[in-house]
């Protein structure tokens, strides 16, 4: 994904991948990457999330590492880092500005506030700086 | 282990832009500290997104020495021999928790 791509085409079924991994963790946050290629969605992977509590997320650091070796060698990139807030809004937190480490992925936030209508929006979150990613159903 | 003492290091995407794009580099040092003054030496900036003023890894920094991560063993003091491979991962975290 180029740095200045403002639109994320979002097939369906990925869509609805995310919300149900965020339904199935609820009251706990979900967690995980979609692979990229040239900017095209590949695949999606549900991460382990090992912060404690219901608001907050860390991938497990094992899994993350596998992950990243396993996309160099296949040339893929961490297009989409998406979590779940299972109680309020999709926007980024201060927790999640603080701790935003990569700058060329899409950060996707699935919120269950309305537990019958999900809401989903993405963000670039660069140098604490959010700017909007509009999601396009491809 | 084509030079002496050399160890590879594999840098990920977010850090990238401090090695001019590179995947991978190699480096010396019989530490994980060692080998990462040795890499900021060319790529001026990388340690210390690394490492705390102290030296000590990050909390959100995750650094393996042949997929072992370095906090169950050593840290930054965790010993190197050559032909070991160093992985370096930035935290992906965050949550709705609002800090105040």
């Amino acid at each position: 994904m180029s740095q200045t791509a403002q639109t994320l085409h979002l097939p369906r079924s990925m869509r609805e991948e995310i919300i149900a991994h965020a339904r199935a963790e609820s009251p706990r946050e979900c967690c995980g990457v979609i692979a990229g290629q040239e900017g095209q969605l590949i695949q999606l992977f549900r991460l382990t999330n090992v912060a404690p509590g219901n608001t907050r997320y860390e991938v497990a650091p094992e899994e993350l590492y596998r992950l990243e070796r396993d996309f160099m060698e296949k040339g893929w990139e961490v297009a989409v880092i998406y979590h779940s807030h299972p109680a309020t809004r999709a926007y980024p937190s201060e927790t999640d500005v603080n701790l935003a480490f990569w700058p060329d992925a899409v950060y996707l936030i699935c919120s269950l506030a309305d537990p019958e209508a999900p809401d989903l929006r993405a963000f670039r979150i660069v140098d604490g700086q959010i700017s909007e990613v509009t999601i396009a159903e491809a | 282990m084509s030079e002496n003492g050399s160890i590879r290091v594999i840098i990920p995407t977010p850090l990238r832009r401090f090695t001019d794009g590179q995947a991978q580099v190699n480096a010396t040092g019989a530490t994980v500290a060692e080998v990462l003054s040795d890499l900021d030496a060319r790529f001026p900036g990388l340690k210390e997104r690394i490492c705390e003023p102290n030296g000590e890894i990050r909390r959100f920094v995750n650094v393996f020495v042949n997929g072992e991560n370095v906090r169950k063993a050593q840290g930054a003091a965790t010993p190197l021999k050559p032909g070991d491979e160093i992985g370096i991962i930035p935290a992906m975290a965050g949550g709705s928790h609002q800090s105040r």
